[in-house]
């Protein structure tokens, strides 16, 4: 029996259900492989995990970003028990979602959280703090890290959460020893919506996405930014499917390091040859969140440190 | 990949040495990885100093050469001629520690920064890959837009030389503006009557096609294999059986203005725009004909005997192939009714220079009479104003560089028709450049005693029956007030109508939307930037008669130099697809300003070598960084930053 | 000492790379703090290059192209234009002064201008201090 460990980190815990979206088929993973350490799903205390071996994990799958103090000690930790750790999700393997939260510090993050968001009353103006008198809390860190930012990570699964089909494929891989899987082409070459691709792409504005009427054909040729192009395929273009363009959660493919700027140089070259430069900035001007849209799930990896400081 | 990389530092004389320490260049070299020899020498590009590149390539086993000294524009192909003998010339570099930094910095930091691009030439070099060139077969025919002197001369001088030519004509006859010019400066030969012979070679030569009143609509593909389009407008005239018995043209019953005259006469709406016409035959225009469906009239059809009107003709599309095109489509003169201060339009006795020229052409609608249209006298005073239009930034900025050399001849020859005649040319400057012209200038002023005024007419208008030209004479700074018969406005020259739209199919850019854009100003004036385009005649800017007719053998000659051959060499430093890892998303095909991107069935980017042009655009736009730029890898740029930086 | 800043220049081929020898020729000083790269077209400048060069600690960086109407390969430097705003878009979201990338259009005659310009973008640079990525 091949053993294994799933942690679930700074993240939402979609990839924790994500694993359960396996349905039957859990089933034959647990009859290869025994579950020796799963918070969220069986009661598991942390020195169960610190009195294993070291290298008695087969795969550990640690899902989430690493935010708090725990989440860094763990990561440590299983990379400690386990011979192959592997990043399971967006969040583990370039931030995701919560990784957006790189563009501000720690004291913004508190604020909008716990004071001043619109839908947040606390009329007492309770923030969490870390030492009580009798009490010390894991540290909120001052920026959010990938897994790989922390520890050696010898896989990546990616998506938020993973796809079935590419987490079908990874667990066979992993559970065969492999860390080399997923496909390296992008989205566009298993988009549903591949054949209505026009010869010639132009961008004359943007459109977000609810913004237009969808006429079913590539939401690039829409002028609706589809970050497809620029994303691992795997998923089988699911949102797509949903008709929702793609926002990049499947991450770069292998031969990119940087999804975002890979995209956004694709995208600026799309806007239209012929149109003028104050009209240029125009369409610009209308992407109102360039880090959301081109990184909305490798902020982190672009920001490793959090955000920068110029001094001017 | 280069394992043993030689450096090789010029001192250029003290160009270099004077302020960087080469010798502290070429040891810090000789330190750096991969670099298995550095040297430096007086002058690199000498004999002596080819030599020592020569030599050290066999001693020391070089499989690449790092060459530190002046631009690459300047000695890039001097050092690779060097390299070819040993290696492929991608494995020969220049890094440029003179123009870019010997010239423009102090001595210590011009030492550092020459360090830094020899560590990035290095880098470069390092993973250059070898190449060889890629050979594109060449259709052996040209294209020439456009049927003036240019185009005539361009298109016989590459007929002679036994290669097929296909000129195109928009108007019913070749010939264009000097076919409307009365006699020439400054030998005042009948422009006619030098013309027409070529025209009828042209017609005769059995290397050339002429497709006259027919237009280029499309073209594709690229040096030695464009395709293009020609629309052949129907002129309901048989060529081959037209007579030019001018039957036709007496019963028909539309008149029309002419163009030719620039519409001071009257036209039938069948007619042959001058008798020396080529082809020699009949037009029907459509436009202004009564009605061809349902035929309304049909009076020139039966006053033919020989049975050449044809009245269901239609407009053919003709498809051809061709290894080069030459642009040589002329000008027309500035929009006269913008030249609002010279009050244009709204006076019959102010005419424009080929208003003029057709005056003075015995075959023009007054038989070479001067006359002052609006009376049909003989004008006492004439007014010749030049720059009208040109060197005026409210209007066209340049010079038209052909004005002051016909407002001459216009003087002279009016002062021969009208002997007792006085005429007065504003002018700001006299430009003569051309041989014999400043001799003639001289005469005109001398001899024919016509008076020079220098200034800017600031006014014309009409007062009882002349015409009041207000102006100043800036040598004298007075005020110059002329009643005037007639006057003639030396109008700017613009590119042809119609330019823009050819330049727009062939991809080559317009200056300002007037003229045709060479490659360099100075050493390719007859080159589009792209290759295998080039361009004769006013299309690229004003010039005189000679000059058109030097550019045109000119053209001809860049032509030849590429039908002459099967096939032609290209760069190969291009786009390459990785193909197995494309998604097809489309974004390259999309930006790629030559379609050099293309869909293949499987929904795949290829690039197609013979049109890539190598600028790197897609390779930029790639999102899944799949293109990858021979030589200019994203991997080598990279590195070069890195060692930069 | 006082701060030296490192800037990459990308510069095309036809025209910025060419202006700046027609500032050597004309022997026109300008700050050493520059190195340039010369590429084809200012049309091959990915985005990724100029977050690369500041990764890598680059205090500025300049890209350099023909005038708009004048690219060699017709369009590429409108694309580099383009993309140029949209990073600066991003910089300035990711805490970074966008004044840290310009782009300029130097033709292959104006040697004067190719060292005005990067003069000026030495001293806006000198003023910013060094890049955030450096600290």
């Amino acid at each position: 029996m091949i053993k294994i460990a799933m942690y679930w980190g700074a993240g939402c815990g979609g990839c924790d259900v994500s694993l359960l979206g396996l349905h039957e088929k859990i089933l034959d993973l647990l009859n290869e492989a025994e579950i020796v350490f799963w918070p969220c799903a069986m009661d598991f205390k942390y020195e169960d995990l610190e009195k294993m071996e070291d290298k008695s994990i087969d795969v550990a799958f640690y899902n989430g970003g690493i935010r708090t103090e725990e989440n860094e000690e763990i990561a440590k930790l299983l990379r400690k028990k386990a011979k192959i750790l592997v990043a399971y999700g967006s969040c583990a393997t370039e931030g995701c979602v919560i990784g957006l939260a790189n563009l501000y510090d720690k004291k913004d993050i508190f604020e909008t959280v716990y004071l001043k968001n619109e839908t947040t009353k606390n009329d007492e103006k309770i923030v969490p703090k870390e030492e009580t008198d009798d009490l010390k809390l894991p540290e909120f860190l001052p920026y959010l890290k990938t897994l790989e930012q922390v520890v050696e990570v010898d896989a990546s699964i990616p998506g938020c959460p993973p796809p079935m089909p590419v987490l079908e494929d990874a667990l066979n891989a992993l559970l065969q020893g492999k860390t080399k899987f997923g496909k390296e082409v992008a989205l566009c070459d298993e988009c549903p919506r591949k054949d209505t691709k026009p010869d010639k792409i132009e961008i004359s504005r943007f459109y977000r996405w609810h913004e237009k009427e969808d006429n079913g054909d590539c939401f690039l040729a829409q002028n609706m930014i589809c970050m497809g192009p620029a994303t691992r395929a795997g998923c089988g273009g699911e949102c797509i499917s949903a008709n929702i363009p793609c926002t990049g959660c499947m991450g770069p493919v292998p031969k990119v390091r940087n999804q975002g700027t890979s995209m956004l140089s694709a995208i600026a070259s799309l806007i239209g040859e012929e149109i003028d430069e104050e009209t240029e900035k125009e369409i610009i001007n209308s992407i109102e969140d360039f880090a959301g849209t081109f990184y909305k799930f490798s902020t982190a990896k672009l920001l490793p440190e959090g955000r920068l400081k110029d001094e001017s | 990949m280069a394992r043993r990389i030689g450096v090789f530092i010029c001192h250029c004389g003290i160009n270099i040495a004077g302020v960087i320490d080469v010798e502290k260049v070429a040891e810090e070299m000789r330190k750096y990885p991969g670099v298995a020899f550095a040297t430096t020498y007086q002058y690199m590009c000498s004999d002596p100093g080819q030599n020592l590149i020569r030599e050290k390539i066999e001693e020391e086993n070089l499989d690449a050469v790092v060459v530190a000294a002046c631009s690459p524009s300047m000695h890039e192909e001097t050092f690779r001629s060097v390299c070819k003998d040993y290696f492929s010339i991608y494995r020969c570099e220049m890094a440029n520690i003179r123009e870019q930094s010997s010239w423009v910095h102090d001595p210590e930091e011009a030492t550092e920064k020459a360090i830094k691009l020899l560590k990035a030439t290095v880098e470069k070099v390092r993973e250059n890959e070898d190449f060889n060139p890629i050979m594109v077969p060449v259709e052996r025919k040209c294209l020439v837009i456009g049927g003036g002197i240019a185009g005539i001369q361009a298109a016989l001088d590459i007929a002679d030389a036994g290669y097929k030519v296909i000129l195109v004509e928009k108007e019913p006859s070749i010939g264009g503006r000097m076919a409307q010019l009365s006699e020439t400066f400054p030998t005042l030969d009948c422009s006619q009557c030098i013309l027409t012979p070529k025209m009828v070679m042209v017609s005769r030569h059995p290397n050339i096609k002429l497709l006259s009143y027919s237009e280029v609509i499309e073209i594709s593909g690229f040096v030695g294999n464009f395709n293009v389009k020609i629309l052949k407008n129907p002129r309901y005239v048989d060529e081959d059986k037209c007579t030019v018995c001018g039957d036709c043209e007496k019963v028909c019953p539309v008149i029309v203005p002419n163009e030719f005259e620039m519409k001071r006469a009257p036209r039938k709406a069948i007619f042959i725009p001058f008798p020396q016409a080529v082809p020699s035959t009949y037009t029907l225009d459509r436009e202004a004909c009564l009605g061809l469906a349902p035929l309304t009239c049909a009076e020139c059809r039966d006053a033919c005997e020989a049975d050449a009107i044809n009245y269901d003709m239609q407009a053919k599309v003709i498809e051809e192939k061709v290894g080069a095109i030459i642009v040589a489509t002329g000008y027309d003169l500035y929009d006269k009714n913008k030249l609002v201060e010279y009050g244009y339009g709204d006076d019959d006795d102010i005419i424009t220079s080929l208003e003029f020229e057709r005056m003075l052409s015995a075959s023009g609608p007054t038989g070479g009479k001067i006359i002052k249209p609006s009376t049909g006298e003989e004008p006492k005073k004439v007014v010749f104003i030049q720059c009208a239009g040109s060197r005026d930034v409210q209007h066209m900025p340049y010079c038209s560089s052909i004005c002051c050399m016909y407002t001459a001849k216009h003087a002279l020859l009016y002062k021969h028709n009208v002997h007792d005649g006085e005429a007065y040319i504003f002018y700001i400057d006299i430009r003569a450049t051309g041989k014999g012209y400043e001799e003639f200038i001289a005469r005109v002023m001398e001899e024919e005693r016509i008076n020079y005024i220098r200034g800017k007419v600031a006014k014309i208008f009409r007062e009882g029956d002349k015409i009041v030209v207000y102006g100043i004479d800036t040598l004298t700074g007075k005020r110059v007030e002329i009643k005037a018969d007639l006057v003639v406005l030396a109008m700017a020259i613009v590119g042809k109508k119609g330019t823009k739209d050819i330049a727009k199919l062939l991809k080559v850019a317009v200056d300002d939307g007037i003229f045709l854009k060479e490659a360099h100003p100075k050493l390719k004036p007859v080159e589009a930037l792209s290759r295998g385009i080039y361009f004769a005649g006013c299309a690229q800017s004003p010039k005189d008669i000679p000059a058109v007719v030097a550019q045109a053998s000119a053209s001809a000659s860049k032509v030849l130099s590429i039908i002459s051959k099967d096939k032609l060499e290209k760069d190969p430093l291009i786009a390459v697809v990785d193909e197995e890892h494309c998604s097809g998303c489309g974004v390259c095909i999309s930006v790629c300003p030559y379609e050099a991107m293309q869909r293949q069935p499987n929904g795949k980017a290829k690039c197609i070598e013979a049109l890539c042009e190598g600028c790197g655009t897609c390779a930029a736009s790639c999102p899944s960084g799949n293109i990858e730029m021979r030589n200019y890898k994203d991997e080598q740029i990279e590195k070069m930053i890195e060692v930069i930086i | 000492m006082s701060f030296e800043p490192k800037i990459v220049a990308f510069l095309c081929n036809w025209c910025a790379y060419a202006g700046a020898d027609m500032a050597g020729t004309s022997r026109l000083k300008y700050p050493a703090n520059v190195v340039p790269i010369r590429v084809m077209c200012s049309g091959r400048i990915d985005a990724e290059f100029i977050i690369d060069a500041f990764e890598k600690g680059a205090d500025g960086v300049f890209i350099g192209g023909c005038h708009p109407g004048d690219c060699h390969y017709v369009s590429g430097n409108y694309r580099a234009r383009r993309r140029v705003e949209m990073v600066k878009k991003l910089l300035s979201q990711m805490g970074v002064n966008e004044k840290r990338l310009r782009i300029e259009w130097v033709s292959a005659t104006e040697g004067k201008k190719f060292a005005t310009v990067i003069e000026e973008f030495v001293d806006e640079i000198k003023k910013l201090g060094p890049s955030p990525w450096r600290k």
